[in-house]
């Protein structure tokens, strides 16, 4: 039983019938965490090495990660490479027409902190977290597709540990 | 056919004060051209059968010194297989040059280019619009001067 093995040992299987007994955020989380999918977009030449990632070698279908060509069916943000203050305004409003609960993943040096061009890139932003929060980053001038993927499993990671409960203050 | 050659004939045409040969230089040696006559040159280098400059290799712009900006402009002859290279040097507080977009069709883009980062004003060209940077962008970013900005549309530039 696959779902049985992902789901942890909270769960309770019933001898007869199709009943399994689970919380409700380890199911959603579960649900959530093995189809992130990611929208397909790609900035620079960190692009590139995101569609390696995506090609049969390093094959990002395996973690349920399938690039989606409208924002309105990502749950993943992928900003892979140097964010202009021109594509910036583009990148927040695709970041805003996705649905709820979204992720973003900051891809390589120029999206983390402005990359190579941190000091004279009057064009750059120095960073994408100034316009959108930013789940994971990853370090590389380019990454290799091997800390993507880690990046990736770092994101899947932290929705597992996620609630729908909203903490009582 | 060397430069001299190509000054000669054009000298023949058009008045020498418009037309000037540098070669005391480390480099090819070219021709500065008034902003005024560029156009009419040009149409002359492109159709004067000679010279045939059916070519434009490259248009840029330079921020040439304290007080001037300037256009180089690469020509190569597919017919005589001979190039030339002229320069436009106008004033920073005035850069006004004719557009050659008419003659090469591949200069309007590059004519763009060069007012996009230079502020290079290229009269009659058909769309001189910003090429690279956003249409609200300030200031000429390749100018010696050029002052970035702290904000753009509410995003903080520097690091
Ligand atoms: S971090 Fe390096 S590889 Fe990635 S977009 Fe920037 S310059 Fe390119």
């Amino acid at each position: 039983m696959g779902i049985l093995n992902k789901l942890d040992s909270k769960v309770e299987q019933f001898e007869s019938g199709n009943i399994i007994i689970t919380s409700a955020d380890k199911l959603l989380n579960w649900a959530r965490l093995s189809s992130m999918w990611q929208m397909s977009f790609g900035l620079a030449c960190c692009a590139i090495e995101m569609m390696a990632t995506a090609a049969s070698h390093y094959d990002l279908d395996r973690f349920g990660i399938i690039p989606r060509p409208s924002p309105r069916q990502s749950d993943v943000i992928i900003i892979s490479g140097t964010v202009t203050l021109k594509m910036a305004t583009r990148v927040k409003k695709l970041y805003d027409q996705m649905p709820d609960p979204k992720y973003v993943l900051s891809m390589g040096s120029c999206s983390n902190c402005g990359g190579p061009y941190w000091e004279h890139g009057y064009h750059v932003l120095k960073g994408v977290d100034r316009i959108i929060p930013v789940d994971v980053y990853i370090p590389g001038c380019p990454p290799r597709p091997e800390a993507l993927l880690e990046g990736l499993i770092h994101l899947q990671e932290k929705i597992r540990s996620q609630s729908i409960a909203k903490k009582v203050s | 056919m060397d430069i001299s050659e190509i000054l000669s004939i054009l000298n023949s045409v058009f008045e020498k004060e418009t037309i000037e040969l540098k070669t005391d230089i480390p480099v090819e040696p070219f021709l500065i051209i008034a902003p005024s006559k560029i156009n009419a040159i040009s149409l002359f280098l492109r159709d004067e059968e000679r010279l045939q400059f059916d070519f434009l290799s490259s248009l840029s712009g330079v921020d040439y010194d304290e007080e001037n900006l300037a256009v180089v402009y690469n020509l190569y002859s597919f017919v005589h297989k001979h190039k030339l290279m002229i320069k436009v040097i106008v004033p920073k507080n005035e850069p006004n040059v004719k557009t050659v977009s008419n003659i090469w069709t591949t200069t309007d883009w590059h004519e763009r280019e060069a007012y996009d980062l230079f502020g290079i004003v290229f009269e009659d060209h058909p769309d001189l619009r910003r090429i690279l940077l956003p249409d609200d962008w300030e200031g000429y970013p390749l100018r010696k001067d050029y002052k970035v900005q702290e904000f753009y549309k509410g995003m903080k530039v520097r690091y």
